[in-house]
């Protein structure tokens, strides 16, 4: 079998979400000699490209989206302590969270397995995040874009505040600011001075992309 | 069975539409169309409007009220534009909706303290969303503890256990279901209710889920929902589901719906 079909069959497992293939593929690749970071780039992350691609033109739902997500994992899993002083190829790093006093994560959780699907780095900070804490990760994680998720009238402000907050601390413009969540338009994003807006998962890959462009 | 009907609200787009341009003609019709298929309470929310939500939300409420003779279900995390809306209302509206969280919570129990509202009690916490039958209990027991020391009437309570995607988690659909079970078990007089469109969320032929999911969790004693009344299929499966759970005398409602051809589509 040649390099080109064990990679295929990697990038197959993946779109068939079968975490049981893409372990044994990507073992099988490791042992036939091929660099762990051509199995992450021309097999895994192909894999999950193709995924990110069908969910966004209406092939693919969201438990397919879940299922090509694991079998990913399952392949990181098997490189990841092979690759000692090389680091994966990103298209940029995105830090992400609800606002506080709002506990809405499934829409948050679909744009990070968008991202991650088009090869962003993502660090979730989760739901319930204080302006502050956007801050302390993102002087920490130096991220190239934030994204800030309020699905509530009452908690839409606080996209606001930690827009506020980065402008004092002198981080706005070094990191770019996406907003995100039902009661969200681009009207908001303007009125806030946020940099991009996205009304679903796939636009927000999309907009993402344009930001670090 | 108690059907809120769920079309105004503005994150649809042509209601989304008619709030901003305060075209209320398009919002009387809804309006119509929803109470003559049947809903007992109109739903009205203006969630994505910042800012202006008090005002649009009081807006709709006197727009619907206009037309037709229903109390409406004034939908909104926002104890503001609650009491906005409450003061143009005629009629005792419901609230939708308190939860356990701490900050909504506070905020509207002084709204709804000793009154006759009929209120949607929300399984939801400042810990997060449950995702089990047990944690769904636990904040339903805290909830309706809270609503009855400041003198709610147990029959106006309304708990809607928290409906999650099935696509995100395979338990979320069975756990509700066994929550709407023990709420109406152990909390006699009380009732429960939901939407329906999250639990199809993320996948194909949304409808058919909702239907299906709404007939089981009727046959659990859930006895409220929040939904479109002018899909006729869904109607059925109500009028149905209901007679079957034996809620229905001598069959009379689902016969009294054949006859004024309900079931025709």
């Amino acid at each position: 079998m040649t390099n080109e079909e064990i990679l295929n069959t990697i990038i197959e497992g993946v779109k068939e979400g079968d975490e049981d293939k893409v372990f044994e593929w990507t073992n099988k690749a490791i042992a036939t000699g091929i660099e762990p970071l051509v199995v992450i780039n021309d097999g895994l992350t192909k894999g999950i490209q193709a995924v990110g691609t069908l969910f966004g033109n209406g092939t693919y739902f969201l438990p397919d989206l879940l299922l090509g997500a694991k079998a990913m994992d399952a392949g990181i899993k098997v490189i990841e302590p092979l690759m000692v002083d090389q680091k994966r190829d990103y298209v940029g790093r995105v830090l992400m969270g609800t606002v506080e006093g709002d506990l809405h994560e499934i829409g948050k959780n679909i744009v990070i397995m968008m991202l991650k699907t088009a090869g962003f780095e993502v660090l979730d900070l989760g739901v319930d995040v204080p302006a502050k804490k956007f801050i302390e990760k993102a002087r920490e994680f130096k991220p190239d874009i934030i994204g800030i998720s309020a699905l509530l009238t009452t908690t839409v402000g606080r996209q606001k505040e930690i827009i506020e907050l980065l402008e004092e601390e002198g981080l706005k413009g070094k990191v770019k600011v996406m907003i995100g969540g039902a009661p969200i338009n681009q009207n908001w994003a303007n009125t806030i001075g946020a940099d991009g807006y996205a009304e679903d998962a796939s636009v927000a890959v999309d907009v993402a992309k344009r930001l670090l462009a | 069975m108690l059907i809120v009907g769920e079309l105004i609200n503005a994150s649809r787009k042509a209601i989304g539409e008619a709030i901003s341009i305060q075209d209320a003609e398009a919002v009387k019709k809804v309006a119509i169309d929803q109470y003559e298929a049947g809903a007992n309470f109109i739903d009205v929310n203006a969630g994505i409007f910042v800012g202006k939500e008090s005002e649009y939300l009081q807006w709709l409420v006197t727009t619907v009220q206009e037309v037709v003779d229903a109390p409406c279900c004034l939908d909104s995390p926002d104890p503001a534009a609650i009491q906005a809306a409450l003061s143009v209302h005629k009629g005792t509206a419901m609230i939708n909706s308190i939860s356990m969280e701490k900050a909504r919570y506070d905020a509207l129990i002084p709204v709804i303290a000793g009154t006759d509202l009929k209120v949607i009690a929300l399984c939801m916490s400042d810990e997060g969303m449950p995702e089990t039958a047990e944690q769904r209990l636990k904040i339903a027991d805290r909830l309706i503890n809270g609503l009855v020391q400041n003198n709610m009437k147990i029959d106006n309570i309304y708990v809607d256990p928290l409906v999650q995607p099935v696509a995100t988690n395979k338990t979320f659909g069975i756990e509700f279901l066994k929550a709407v079970e023990a709420i109406s078990t152990e909390f006699k007089g009380v009732h429960t209710m939901c939407g329906l469109s999250n639990i199809s969320y993320g996948l194909p032929n949304r409808k058919f889920i909702n239907q299906a999911f709404a007939v089981m969790a009727i046959a659990k004693g859930l006895d409220g929902l929040i939904i479109n009344p002018l899909d006729k299929r869904i109607m059925a499966n109500l009028i149905t589901a209901e007679m079957l759970s034996g809620r229905d005398d001598y069959c009379s409602n689902y016969l009294r719906a054949y006859r004024s051809e309900k079931f025709e589509f």
